[in-house]
């Protein structure tokens, strides 16, 4: 393992501490238990939006606290889920009378620590779970879909709803909006590694890569052989379109997320990939967003997720935000 | 039960898992993402590291301690669990009172009860409740018997049969479901953790 690390115990709150001075104009970052909030209190009621997650998907979620999108975030160890007490702590210091919308990717770990969270919180509060993620059938039989790439977008769409005086209720509809008009698959080239665990989560040939990939490096749907760009987009789309089922001339924002360890440059012929492939299907992009946002430490590899979108959808992804990983508008 | 007793199962519990945390980690790997090994490793740390802050305390407030030290400190879902089990035992009515083995036997009891509801997982879904939940049975059949020590030896074999069975199962819940028939072959990396755990305390019991 090649990692700049000075020792274990210390990696995530080094690095934390290391995120609160780089963006000490945006946020300030509160160690034992740890989040991340806004450095400006937030505003009279206004709703305030947590979300959180294991850590090594950064800049998700820390990375997105700021004005028009989270209010605060809650880092758990690397792939493991945050703790209540961090939680019940960052809506204890966020919210301002108007209630916290917490923002869950549906992962076991996840659900049960926002769950013990929010009942150890007293406030008003409600949750979101996020399951976009086509590779994995849903069905009452399986934890179902994983929360994935577009739990970004729902906080940013969501973050600007709660910025423009939209309700606990209104917010909590808007977000399950957008996750279910929203589709993610993705396929890794190459494994990640676990600080502690020093070694690789799993095991793949140089000319292999793994197709319906989860976050965490968790296999996803099959092994397959290497194969062209084109080709593997098209496999991607295909599944995601399957499953969203867009109509003729509806708007769509087209998201390629990088996993840590693809160069943007790989990223940039990958969205060009998917416009070709999806003007020929008669799908239409009009927002795109391309990057490492949700990502899984140094991972090669990357995800599709297509969003249908509304006029209010549109509107609210369009609005000012100001964080760390997404700025515009403002 | 007693204090001195916790945390001299938790430091006996550290040491075989310790010895065995390869195994799990593969098994992690294998089906998960290979984070559980290192939660329970900090868990028992943090447990066996707080001896001197509850060792003089009475039981439900060192419990509602380790509860707390469990929850705070692991994450994932072995911390949400593990936090839920303390938790219920430190609710425990009259625990002022001496703790005997049936009334140890509720309290594990009601604490992996409490786990199940946490967890919404059921026997034959490949999780640590595979385990857990037959050894809940067991315990309750048991309780009120005064030969309990050869009780122990089955509900020893109980959990390893039951940690065994988890290997051809297709996994319905956490995150080894997302592999659908993937995961079979592979036993649960929390089955195999839960049963080390059980066989250890039940050996020492029967032991002392």
């Amino acid at each position: 393992m090649k990692k700049f690390i000075n020792n274990n115990d210390d990696f995530l709150k080094e690095s934390l501490t290391g995120f609160g001075k780089a963006h000490s104009d945006i946020i300030n970052v509160n160690l034992d238990p740890s989040f991340v909030s806004r450095k400006n209190k937030t505003k009279d009621g206004k709703v305030s939006l947590i979300s959180g997650g294991g850590s090594g998907h950064e800049p998700m979620h820390g990375g997105f606290v700021g004005h028009g999108m989270l209010d605060a975030a809650c880092p758990g160890f690397v792939f493991s889920a945050p703790t209540p007490d961090q939680m019940q702590a960052a809506a204890e210091h966020v919210d301002s009378g108007a209630g916290v919308l917490f923002i869950v990717k549906n992962y076991s770990g996840d659900i049960m620590n926002f769950e013990m969270g929010a009942e150890m919180y007293s406030g008003k509060n409600d949750s979101i779970i996020t399951n976009d993620d086509v590779a994995v059938e849903d069905s009452t039989f399986t934890t179902g879909r994983r929360g994935v790439a577009a739990t970004v977008l729902v906080e940013k769409i969501v973050g600007s709803l709660a910025e423009h005086s939209g309700s606990l209720e209104e917010c909590k509809k808007l977000g399950e909006k957008v996750n279910k008009n929203a589709g993610t698959m993705g396929v890794a080239f190459t494994s990640c590694t676990v600080p502690a665990a020093g070694k690789p989560t799993f095991d793949i040939g140089d000319d292999e890569m793994e197709f319906g990939v989860g976050i965490h490096g968790e296999p996803g749907r099959k092994r397959e052989k290497i194969q062209p760009s084109k080709t593997i987009v098209g496999n991607i789309l295909e599944a995601i379109l399957d499953n969203l089922k867009p109509e003729k001339n509806e708007k769509n924002l087209l998201f390629i997320n990088g996993m840590g360890g693809t160069p943007l440059t790989e990223l940039y012929l990958v969205y060009e990939d998917a416009c070709q492939i999806l003007q020929s299907k008669g799908v239409e992009v009009t927002k795109s967003l391309v990057g490492n946002y949700c990502t899984s430490l140094e991972m090669q590899g990357a995800s599709i997720t297509l969003l249908k979108c509304d006029d209010e959808i549109l509107k609210h992804w369009d609005a000012p935000v100001h964080t760390a990983a997404m700025r515009w508008g403002m | 039960m007693s204090v001195s007793f916790l945390i001299s199962q938790a430091k006996g519990v550290q040491k075989v898992i310790d010895e065995n945390s390869a195994e799990i980690e593969v098994l992690d790997q294998k089906i998960g993402d290979g984070d559980h090994i290192f939660n329970i490793q900090r868990g028992l740390k943090l447990v066996v590291e707080l001896e001197d802050t509850v060792k003089d305390l009475p039981l439900a407030k060192a419990l509602n301690m380790i509860a707390m030290k469990v929850l705070s400190g692991i994450g994932g879902s072995s911390g949400a669990l593990f936090g839920t089990f303390f938790m219920t035992m430190a609710k425990s009515s009259d625990l002022d009172k001496d703790v005997d083995f049936n009334k140890a036997c509720e309290m594990i009891i009601s604490g992996i009860k409490a786990m199940k509801e946490r967890g919404k997982a059921d026997v034959g879904e490949k999780t640590m409740m595979d385990v857990l939940l037959p050894v809940s049975e067991k315990l309750n059949k048991l309780k009120n018997e005064s030969e309990f020590k050869s009780g122990l030896n089955e509900v020893i074999k109980i959990a390893e049969e039951r940690m065994l069975s988890t290997k051809d199962m297709l996994a319905t819940k956490g995150r080894a479901s997302f592999l659908g028939e993937r995961a079979k072959g592979h036993i649960d990396p929390g089955a195999r953790s839960s049963q080390l755990i059980i066989d250890t305390i039940c050996k020492s019991v029967i032991n002392n």
